[in-house]
């Protein structure tokens, strides 16, 4: 069952904390990666690969330079859920 | 009709010894960091590099070549003559024609073995270590040179934010030859050449010549390049070990190629490895030298005493192709 917006968010924040160590409550829907987390391009795709096996979803490669911020993310997931 | 002779195949194959060479300059990140705008806090933490070796104008890629090789036959007890193949893995040859391997054959005693090069870019010395293991133990050569040596230097643009920061010059060289007992498993390598734009050149020499395009760099998508080393070299890795019939925890150390220390990193994490396994960081000082990377790695383990003769290392190389190739060897 696809999962909620809610619940993608909760996930995902868990894998940014997981890779960076940036605290789960600052990561929310309006959090830019680079500008206001500082994730580096390196981590990003470490980010991505991990959202992937968690959520079962594809992101490719030239659709990662669009996810510029945690809400990018969430609603790419949300949608490209089964 | 009379009957072919073919040539006798012997059972197994090994690594005799490995030699290094490195540029003679030691370049630091604020030596560089100013065109990239850049700063020795920023690229110390992406990449794991304080300094790389890069050679001066009056070291040539075939220098590096020659000491290293020189060292290697000599650690291995043979003589120059006795080699029967030589295999020169480079990207940086500045040549299209006649190899490098040639000369490098001819330079160090070797002639008039075959001699020839590979492009396989950061794969490319684990594809000579495949190479040479057949031709050792079809019985087609006794010994093997095998060399992986770049000067990337000359084909970097200080502006790059991709990858020219990150590399280094050098050569690292090793001696295969006829063994009582295994000393390189079956080898796992391929390509992706769906990928043959993530890491290449700025352009073609045809371009440079006609005035379309600039000298030719180096230059790599670095998000692709990343997904790829880890997460697929992570499955060629665990295929390596199971073709070769051991375990990570049996493993002494492992041998990467020297691309990112963050790459190393990642897939060692992925790997799961047993603290006991040594993991190789050349990277630090030495830079990314491409093919020369593994066997300078392995050199400078074996130099510093982390490793020794008759130990276990899984060494895998993967770069522009996408290339990839691994192996687990005996350590000389």
């Amino acid at each position: 069952m696809a999962l909620s917006a809610a619940e993608v968010l909760a996930g995902l924040a868990a894998i940014v904390t997981d890779e960076t160590g940036i605290a789960t409550d600052a990561i929310a829907l309006d959090k830019s990666f680079t500008d206001d987390l500082d994730i580096d391009s390196i981590s990003m795709m470490t980010i991505v690969v991990n959202a992937e096996d968690k959520f079962d979803v594809k992101i490719p490669d030239e659709e990662v330079k669009n996810l510029l911020t945690v809400g990018d993310a969430v609603n790419y997931i949300t949608k490209a859920q089964g | 009709m009379a009957k072919l002779n073919q040539s006798t195949a012997v059972a197994y194959s090994k690594i005799y010894s490995i030699g290094a060479a490195r540029g003679d300059l030691t370049v630091t990140n604020e030596d560089i960091a100013g065109p990239i705008n850049s700063s020795d806090e920023w690229i110390t933490q992406r990449t794991g590099i304080v300094t790389r070796t890069r050679a001066s104008k009056d070291r040539s890629l075939m220098d590096m070549a020659v000491e290293a090789s020189n060292e290697a036959i000599s650690k291995a007890g043979i003589k120059p003559s006795e080699i029967e193949a030589v295999i020169f893995s480079t990207i940086t040859h500045p040549y299209q024609t006649p190899s490098a391997a040639a000369l490098l054959a001819d330079l160090v005693g070797a002639n008039p073995a075959p001699a020839f090069d590979i492009s396989a870019a950061c794969a490319g010395y684990c594809y000579g270590i495949a190479q040479a293991d057949s031709l050792v133990r079809s019985g087609t050569a006794k010994y093997v040179l095998v060399v992986g040596g770049e000067k990337l230097s000359d084909f970097i643009d200080p502006t790059d934010r991709s990858i020219s920061f990150l590399l280094g010059d050098g050569a690292g060289a090793a001696i295969v030859g006829p063994s009582d007992s295994p000393g390189i498993s079956k080898s796992v390598w391929g390509s992706d050449g769906s990928k043959w734009e993530a890491v290449g050149m700025t352009g073609s020499l045809l371009d440079f010549r006609d005035g379309t395009g600039a000298w030719p760099t180096l230059v790599q998508e670095g998000q692709t390049v990343f997904r790829w080393a880890v997460w697929e070299m992570v499955k060629v890795a665990k295929q390596a070990l199971e073709v070769a019939g051991v375990k990570a925890e049996d493993l002494n150390a492992i041998v990467m190629h020297q691309a990112n220390e963050r790459i190393i990193d990642e897939m060692a994490k992925q790997l799961a490895l047993p603290e006991h396994v040594v993991v190789a960081k050349d990277i630090k000082t030495s830079g990314n030298t491409s093919a020369a990377s593994i066997p300078l790695a392995m050199h400078a383990l074996l130099e510093q005493g982390q490793i020794k003769s008759g130990d276990l290392a899984l060494q895998i190389g993967f770069g522009a192709g996408l290339a990839f190739g691994a192996q687990v060897v005996v350590v000389p």
